[in-house]
């Protein structure tokens, strides 16, 4: 098998944003301090008069965003998710999402992925938070593609959206012509009768191999990439529900609130099934190498298998 | 417009305020009453606006970071001419778009929603410098309550607007003194307020009397003469100025009159208002 081109979608974000920049003049870029490490450095190269560092200041950067979004302009304020969605929450709410302002949030480092730096900066809270403020679009790409094409809709999509995005280089797997991303809708990646595993982020590559070991001992698992967690593709996975009779949610996220909790709240009143939601359980992370980390906290493809068959 | 006139009008305004929170059974009467004369002066006298076309692109914008004067804003804006004056007295009602703090997506002439002690600085930091990244010529104002600068984020917006060199954004710093739990100095004492925002690399003019138009008119013209960095007026106000016993009065901060403190506040206000036409 040839290698996978691996790419984080951090960089997909900073790179979609030139692309955009050069497309747009209205687009603005914010920033904490992290330009490098969210990788809009490559758009303050690109446009350096359209590159706003706020400084260590997310509160402020916040309201900034949403000032300029008042004049008509787009701004993307980018922090690491735990600032984004964590320390500005009230910001968001208040300042941007309250008056519904043209603010795209462009949330770097989320989930435990962030790796060596350890619990402080590992958000696995920040789908609960943002979805719980209305009108706020929340959504996390599985790669590279799929990232670039959530960028280009977030601008084109009037409101405040919040985008995760990775620190983690991750395997593209939306690399085929029949490739479609709008927000609000879930992707079918593969079909199966058993059972339905719902999966964001960088859990869908390792669920789709979890299916496929599922596949050889004859369990057709149905693989959906619900890269928008709200507004959620409800007609779709409750479908799904009723299709399997079983649902598993997969996602680098608290199991509290975030896709599980969307998945749940809307099977409970539409079609209640079983649910196992597979993500943190109620834990801070710790540091270490992203990808043992991963493996610790069971969101590897084999960690996603045993626990599918623990419930199934 | 003439000081004079201003004064009337403010002191309409005034009476607008306690109209409307007589109505509402609730709401901010002290910062609403010691800003009415900025209000005035900044509606009717400073800022580039048109209540007929309140979006228009190149207007001056204006942001009441201490949002929950929100009455004294929106007095000023029915006097104005933004909506109807009637509407007043549906302030904070079920179903009214007089929202307790202002919604921007309601309310002619409401340019941020705030309410949320702390963040219209930084809404209006944004917008100033987005005129300054398209080389808008509109300038932007705001105000804060002197209890609402302990907020962190004040200082945030702060620094950036001094490091941006925003000399098209004027923070007005209401010290009418009082905050809800007590003097602002006994609760966490903010002063010295000019200082500091020297220190954030501001220009800081000082007015000894917040509640008096040639004072007024004074220092936002030399804000607008001002260059290269961003305008503090801090301004000593009355808390409460106008109504005689809410003046000064800490539990005026966020109570509203019953019918009989209504009548003697609109008696005392009709007492202003004679005295500035016998001048």
């Amino acid at each position: 098998m040839s290698e996978v081109k691996k790419i984080a979608t951090r960089a997909s974000y900073g790179n979609a944003l030139v692309e955009l920049g050069k497309k747009h003049d209205d687009l603005v870029v914010l920033d904490a301090d992290l330009a490098a490490a969210t990788q809009t450095g490559i758009f303050k190269k690109a446009f350096p008069e359209r590159h706003i560092d706020c400084g260590i200041a997310e509160c402020n950067m916040m309201g900034i965003a949403a000032g300029i979004a008042t004049t008509g302009k787009v701004p993307f304020a980018s922090t690491f998710a735990m600032f984004a969605a964590g320390r500005a929450f009230e910001q968001v709410r208040n300042s941007v999402g309250y008056p519904k302002l043209n603010v795209k949030i462009g949330a770097t480092h989320g989930g435990i992925s962030v790796g060596e730096d350890g619990a402080t900066h590992q958000c696995c809270e920040d789908f609960a938070l943002m979805r719980t403020i209305p009108g706020m679009v929340v959504a996390c790409p599985s790669d590279d593609i799929e990232a670039k094409a959530m960028v280009e809709a977030a601008y084109e999509h009037v409101g405040p959206v919040y985008m995760r995005f990775g620190r983690l280089a991750v395997p593209v797997i939306n690399d085929n012509p029949d490739y479609k991303f709008e927000l609000g809708k879930g992707i079918v990646l593969r079909e199966g009768k058993d059972l339905t595993i719902i999966a964001n982020g960088l859990c869908v590559a390792p669920s789709l191999e979890a299916a496929a070991k599922l596949a050889e001992e004859g369990i057709e698992a149905k693989v959906i990439n619900i890269h928008t967690i709200k507004p959620l593709d409800e007609e779709l996975v409750v479908a799904a529900a009723k299709e399997t009779g079983k649902v598993v949610t997969v996602e680098e996220h608290s199991i509290i609130g975030g896709l599980g909790g969307a998945v749940c709240e809307c099977l409970a009143e539409q079609a209640p099934v079983p649910v196992k939601r597979i993500g943190i359980n109620d834990v801070y992370g710790e540091s270490g190498p992203a990808v043992a980390l991963l493996e610790k906290y069971g969101l590897d493809a084999a960690g996603i298998y045993k626990q599918i068959k623990a419930f199934i | 417009m003439e000081n004079l006139e201003l004064q009337k009008t403010a002191n309409e305004v005034r009476k607008g305020i306690v109209t409307a929170l007589h109505a509402a059974k609730a709401g901010h009467p002290g910062g609403s009453l010691s800003a009415a004369d900025v209000f005035t002066y900044l509606y009717f006298e400073e800022m580039n606006i048109d209540p007929k076309d309140p979006k228009k692109a190149d207007r001056d914008r204006f942001v009441l970071s201490k949002g929950h004067t929100a009455p004294g804003l929106y007095s000023v804006l029915a006097q104005r001419g933004y909506f109807p004056k009637e509407d007043l007295v549906t302030l904070r009602h079920l179903g009214s778009y007089l929202q307790g703090h202002p919604d921007m997506k309601h309310i002619p002439g409401v340019d941020m929603s705030s309410g949320s002690l702390g963040q219209g600085i930084s809404a209006a930091v944004g917008m100033a410098l987005s005129a300054k990244l398209s080389n808008d010529s509109y300038r932007v104002y705001t105000l804060l309550g002197d209890g609402e600068i302990q907020e962190g984020q004040v200082w945030e917006a702060a620094m950036f607007a001094g490091a941006r060199k925003l000399d098209n954004l004027v923070v007005i710093v209401d010290n009418n003194g009082l905050q809800i739990d007590g003097k602002v100095e006994d609760v966490c004492s903010p002063y010295p307020i000019d200082k500091k925002f020297e220190a954030f690399n501001f220009h800081v003019i000082n007015v000894t009397d917040g509640n008096d138009m040639a004072q007024l008119r004074a220092a936002f013209d030399e804000a607008k003469a001002t260059k290269g960095m961003p305008t503090a007026i801090v301004m000593k106000t009355v808390k409460g100025k106008g109504v005689s016993f809410m003046e000064n009065q800490v539990g005026w901060h966020g109570k509203a009159p019953n019918d009989e403190e209504y009548a003697q506040a609109m008696a005392d206000l009709e007492k202003v208002g004679e005295a500035l036409c016998q001048k």
